[in-house]
């Protein structure tokens, strides 16, 4: 046994301690910083009142992604297309115009490469194993399943980023999730994370950097990883991470921004260290059997709301606590439900399968197939595809999954955040649902009124078919 | 930032537990480009309810709001805290806030009381008729019926607000110790040290 063994989390943040404070507060050392439009503007503006720079731009990459809209960019003669809304042109020509006036690398909406910019950092290779990573976005927990120590941040952090490429911290505990076993066939990544909120609640993670750990994580890719990281925050902690493996470096190997030559060769060999060592001790245990794990869909407006698809509408009389019960009651008259009904009884309007949570291309590949050969039903109104970056976008067209999106009767759409949280145009109308693979399920989150149920793209595509909450299974031939 | 040490006034007493980001300011206010007028669009959906505590007039400009566990969750937008600022917000207590809702606010001097669930209940009894006082110096909120809660807050935190200190700047100060880590980390992680377009 090592001496003083050490989580994954603390050897991380060990290394990126560049001074502590008699208090305890740590000044630690940021790696990678993501920018996008919506959280940006005002720490530039910060910067240019004080007359600061950006220490280390090199470090830095920006992209948009929340407002744009997810319909063509540019029209047939190869021009851009002008942003109908005035604030959002207005936020994105913000971001457009900061990036090269304090010299940090930009993606343009209208480059192949840009996308969500939780789908862009690990597509590149910027985001890397045992890094630190920041963004002004609650989901930049994502990066986790690289390996990464990564974390959302505010606005003035953001300023303090550019500033001094450092934040004040003081440190996380740490939490253990473990869950060993198989995954049922037809059950996902997403369904795994669902579950997990579920058990830990929307607080349970709060002060805590969660690890996961145990076989089902062992096997899962990264994309799935990044699943389920990118959730860690609807769970009450801001970070979550897998450790670094070989599937991990698989992965990595030869993207644009990923070490080269002898940088690669140490950087293989310091992400094997940093792995918890054997007798390392968390502050927090979870232990979850893979095997209690259903497809899982959300009833209420909190993501801790989870049910497994078999089931029925709660009764707000089921949960222990009072102000759950009261919670529960409000949820219900906002999601328009009745306790008891089944799951599957409940009729759905709308589809939206995309977002930083599930719009890789396994999150494609896995939608298509329940689409293949089908049609959309009758009573679905609305239903968008819309792929995480223009990446995701290609290779999903070289695959013929574009078409058979679009032959099922579903939109194929261009790269952003979209209807997740409805800055641009994609909005769900107030009180008709929509079967999202997003990540919150907040009232109004898809647009006023919208009623949101949250679940993974093999089940929101099965949901396209059948106009209604779907187990999954029912719909197609599951191979364990 | 403006220096802060000691809040008196009246509380609104909204007790909501897990009130999310999006509900404090949602998303369609986010296109600003500025930090300023987002009181308007605070609490936009509660506003709508039937006798909710937002639009009675004897909370207009309350300094204090009183809420329920875990408030603040979800995301990362500091514009709750600019929301909550511009409304004349200075404090908000609650069981329990999250993680990167209470760095927002301390980035912008609102101080943000973390009290057990029974200390909320009798607050927000008092909050229907009397004033609630809160003193950072001490570390006790008061009531004018004798009620007294001691809170505990991060002493950096406590030397921050009380003086209106700013982040950046103090950091900025500790700028040799920021490059001592560079160079040391340039040869010893060098893969997170630059980026591949830097190095070129």
């Amino acid at each position: 046994m090592t001496e003083n063994p050490r989580t994954l989390y603390e050897k991380i943040w060990d290394a990126h301690v560049v001074d502590r404070q008699e208090d305890g507060t740590c000044l630690v050392y940021i790696d990678r910083h993501l920018v996008h439009e919506v959280t940006s503007p005002q720490a530039f503006e910060g910067l240019r009142v004080a007359g600061r720079k950006v220490r280390r731009p090199d470090l830095t990459l920006a992209v948009p992604d929340h407002n744009l809209p997810t319909t063509a960019r540019i029209d047939a003669d190869g021009k851009e297309l002008p942003i109908a809304d005035p604030q959002s042109a207005q936020q994105l020509s913000a971001l457009k115009a900061n990036a090269p006036d304090f010299g940090i690398r930009y993606i343009d909406a209208t480059d192949r490469e840009q996308g969500i910019v939780h789908v862009v950092g690990p597509e590149q290779g910027f985001s890397l194993p045992g890094a630190t990573i920041v963004c002004g976005d609650s989901h930049t927990a994502c990066h986790g399943g690289i390996g990464a120590l990564a974390f959302g941040i505010g606005t003035t952090e953001v300023e303090h980023v550019l500033a001094s490429q450092t934040l004040l911290l003081r440190q996380s505990k740490t939490m253990e999730v473990r869950v060993d076993g198989d995954l049922s066939p037809g059950v996902t990544p997403k369904d795994l994370i669902l579950h997990i909120v579920g058990v830990i609640g929307t607080a349970g993670g709060t002060g805590y950097v969660i690890e996961y750990r145990g076989s089902v994580f062992e096997k899962m890719s990264v994309e799935g990883r990044l699943t389920v990281c990118n959730m860690s925050i609807e769970g009450g902690a801001r970070a979550g991470i897998v450790a670094p493996d070989e599937t991990t470096f698989e992965y990595l190997k030869g993207r644009p921004y990923a070490p080269k030559g002898e940088d690669w060769d140490k950087a293989i060999a310091w992400w094997k260290s940093i792995a918890t060592d054997p007798g390392a001790s968390f502050d927090k245990s979870v232990v979850i059997d893979a095997a209690d794990i259903q497809p899982t869909v959300t009833w209420g407006t909190s993501p801790e709301d989870t049910v497994a698809i078999g089931g029925v509408v709660p009764s707000p009389e089921s949960f222990a606590d009072a102000s759950k019960q009261q919670a529960a009651k409000v949820s219900l008259e906002y999601m328009g439900l009745e306790p008891g009904t089944k799951l599957t009884d409940v009729e759905v309007e709308n589809i939206f399968i995309g977002s930083c949570t599930n719009s890789r291309i396994e999150d494609i590949r896995a939608a298509a197939k329940v689409l293949k050969g089908r049609k959309k039903a009758a009573n679905v109104k609305w239903a968008i595809v819309v792929p995480g970056s223009g990446l995701v976008k290609q290779q999903a067209e070289a695959e013929g999954l574009d078409r058979i999106i679009t032959d099922a009767g579903l939109e194929w759409r261009e790269p952003g955040c979209s209807a997740c949280l409805a800055m641009n145009p994609d909005k769900v109308p107030a009180g008709e649902r929509c079967a999202s693979t997003s990540n919150r399920n907040f009232t109004g989150r898809q647009g006023p009124g919208s009623r949101t149920h949250l679940m993974s793209p093999a089940m929101a595509a099965a949901v396209a078919i059948t106009g209604r909450l779907t187990d999954v299974r029912d719909l197609v031939e599951i191979q364990a | 930032m403006e220096p802060i040490s000691h809040v008196n006034g009246a509380a609104i007493p909204f007790g909501r537990k897990n009130v999310d980001t999006d509900v404090i300011i949602p998303a369609h206010w986010l296109k600003t480009i500025s930090r300023e007028g987002l009181g308007q669009g605070a609490f936009e959906a509660v506003k709508t309810e039937d006798g909710n505590v937002f639009v009675d007039p004897q909370y207009e400009g309350a300094p204090i709001l009183i809420a329920g566990d875990n408030f603040g969750c979800g995301s990362s937008r500091e514009h709750a805290a600019w929301a909550l600022l511009d409304m004349g917000l200075k404090c908000v207590i609650a069981p329990s806030f999250s993680d990167i809702f209470s760095g927002n606010a301390f980035k912008n001097g609102i101080l943000t009381v973390a009290l057990p669930q029974e200390a909320i209940d009798r607050l927000m009894e008092v909050a229907q008729t009397d004033p609630i006082d809160v003193d950072l110096e001490t570390q006790t909120v008061t009531t004018p019926f004798q009620d007294r809660y001691a809170f505990e807050i991060d002493s950096f935190r406590k030397h921050c607000l009380l003086n209106g200190l700013d982040e950046v700047g103090l950091t900025l100060g500790k700028v040799g110790k920021i490059a001592e880590y560079e160079d040391k980390a340039a040869s010893g992680l060098p893969f997170l040290a630059k980026t591949v377009a830097s190095a070129a």
